[in-house]
């Protein structure tokens, strides 16, 4: 993605060295009245970020909200008195364990079965493989309603009820192409020549895999199972199609928009937020230390 | 042979689960789309065409409205997510891989519960109307939610990362060299960005479009939340008739109606650009 093309023009012989993300970028405009048009933008950028951030700021401060009605919209005073009573929703509690369980049954079998689809995809050529990328393609980039439906007619055709294993089904399916896409990523990246070396010093096709293939591929196995945790554990179209009585976190929060939103949920918002957040960036340092 | 094998071994499993419960469920959405019957005395097949045109003809409103709110949503995606995304790729400089977690943040927050936070803040006695109508600069009776504004703005708001992304990396791509000889061409910065910058980025564009219309034109969820019973996109519908009125061949006429709009809609905008340059714009 970045390579020498960011390197400044004005010190082309470091090009090959110099750490480009020291060097300060040249952007396109940058003579005489560039500096206003680069505030412009420099407050433009920030506006888009307080936006965004906008309702997550108040999905995190409303858990603090000493609300007394049930729906929990207008300021009324400081409490952290909801954390105490976290648990006071027994089925919410429930729908955020389904959640959990779900996305880590789902990851794990996403996990394995994309994992040996990228190997396949990055490191042979065969008949069918045009054929696999395409379906692959079709599963990251079609709709999820069509999805949900298409799901929902093949369970109501085959007489199958539909509960928590046809959600874990679902998940598994819309997750699997992103693991082999990032999986195959790292192993066509890969330096053939150390697996040849470890069989030359006598390790067999299992040793080899185990001790030196897998132990190359993993960043990118890590990778790929963490964003099928993301994608499952936040699901809701294809889950609302596929759960029957089952509810998970998001389902469950859509169903409470009528009746008024506790401040639990946002509490157990914040939470799941501060643990992708805190992950997110232990990858993100990790991984800037392994380059 | 074990090697020619091989490749078809590792396949299996998680091809066979694509083709069992992506493919195949199509076919049998196929089947039901032209069944006739209700949920208490079952459904038959009869091959009931008349299923399509009369779901069309019935929603033919919620259709367009989808598609309108998908254009709207991805215009005003591309009106936010460009400049920020040419912030960051010329002007972040060390800290490109901060603004760039910055701006992926808040989407690890469920997208219900985020909907839902917008649905609190635009609320008519919430946190930003009630202030502006007790001081007398809004009218009373002045609402957001359940207009179309709401709902295009929700839109917007939950697919902005598949439009900032695609556009910073197309930026990101863009050799300062290029832009630098334009220069000392004499071109003014406003001819360096329309002549250079701006086409050499449009790949990004391309894919970023790809990726927001479909899911904002299908999504059900915003309208649900944000819209009223004014704004209901062609989503709530397919969710009503599958979910609540268990009027299976409606939904599935209209799902399948659906997808083939958005396939057509890809096959067209990717000949009038050219078809690699889409492919290459989706396979970033």
């Amino acid at each position: 993605m970045s390579g020498p093309a960011s390197t400044p023009v004005s010190t082309p012989v470091s090009t090959a060295t110099a750490p480009r993300a020291e060097a300060p970028a040249p952007g396109p405009p940058r003579r005489g009245r560039s500096r206003k048009g680069d505030r412009v933008l420099f407050a433009y950028t920030w506006l888009v970020l307080v936006w965004l951030f906008l309702p997550i700021a108040v999905m995190i401060v409303f858990g603090f909200n000493d609300t007394k009605s049930k729906s929990n919209v207008s300021w009324q005073g400081f409490t952290f008195k909801w954390w105490g009573r976290l648990g006071d929703y027994p089925e919410l509690t429930g729908a955020l364990w389904n959640s959990i369980s779900i996305a880590l049954i789902a990851t794990a079998v996403t996990t394995a079965l994309g994992t040996l689809m990228g190997i396949a995809l990055g490191r042979y050529r065969f008949r069918g493989q045009g054929a696999t990328n395409l379906v692959m393609f079709a599963a990251i980039s079609s709709p999820e309603l069509v999805m949900g439906t298409s799901l929902l007619s093949l369970f109501i055709s085959m007489g199958v009820q539909t509960g928590y294993w046809t959600v874990v089904i679902a998940h598994v399916l819309f997750s699997v192409s992103f693991v082999a896409v990032t999986v195959r990523a790292r192993v066509v990246g890969l330096d053939g020549s150390v697996e040849e070396a470890a069989r030359d010093l006598g390790a067999s096709t299992w040793i080899t895999f185990w001790r030196v293939t897998f132990p190359m591929i993993l960043p990118g196995v890590i990778s790929g199972a963490l964003l099928a945790f993301a994608l499952s554990i936040d699901d809701f179209v294809i889950t609302q199609f596929t759960s029957g009585t089952t509810t998970t976190f998001p389902l469950w929060i859509y169903g409470a928009v009528r009746i008024g939103v506790p401040p639990q949920v946002n509490i157990l918002g914040t939470l799941i937020f501060a643990v992708g957040v805190a992950i997110a960036v232990i990858n993100t340092v990790t991984s800037r230390r392994r380059t | 042979m074990r090697r020619k094998l091989a490749p078809y071994l590792l396949i299996l499993p998680g091809g066979l689960w694509l083709v069992l419960f992506l493919v195949v469920p199509l076919v049998f959405m196929a089947s039901v789309s032209t069944q006739e019957g209700d949920v208490v005395y079952g459904f038959v097949q009869t091959f009931h065409l008349a299923n399509y045109t009369d779901a069309l003809v019935q929603y033919k409103t919620q259709f367009l409205r989808s598609v309108g709110y998908g254009l709207a949503g991805t215009v005003a995606a591309i009106a936010l997510a460009y400049p920020v995304a040419y912030w960051i790729a010329f002007k972040g400089g060390s800290r490109k891989s901060t603004y760039l977690l910055l701006v992926l943040l808040p989407f690890f927050v469920s997208f219900v519960l985020r909907t839902v936070s917008w649905k609190f803040l635009l609320a008519d006695d919430g946190i930003l109307l009630q202030p502006l109508k007790d001081a007398g600069m809004l009218p009373a009776d002045f609402h957001i939610l359940a207009t179309s504004v709401a709902v295009i703005g929700g839109l917007t708001y939950c697919y902005m990362p598949f439009m900032i992304l695609p556009i910073y990396v197309a930026l990101e791509r863009v050799d300062p060299r290029v832009v630098e000889a334009a220069h000392d061409l004499y071109a003014t910065p406003r001819e360096s960005f329309t002549k250079i910058v701006l086409p050499l980025s449009l790949p990004g564009v391309f894919a970023g479009v790809l990726m927001t219309f479909v899911p904002m034109t299908s999504d059900y969820v915003n309208a649900a939340i944000l819209g009223g019973p004014a704004n209901t996109m062609i989503g709530n519908i397919i969710q009503t008739e599958y979910l609540t009125n268990n009027n299976y061949p409606v939904g599935a006429a209209l799902s399948f109606t659906l997808m083939a709009v958005m396939l057509v809609g890809i096959f067209v905008y990717a000949r009038a650009l050219g078809t690699e340059n889409v492919l290459e714009a989706a396979a970033r």
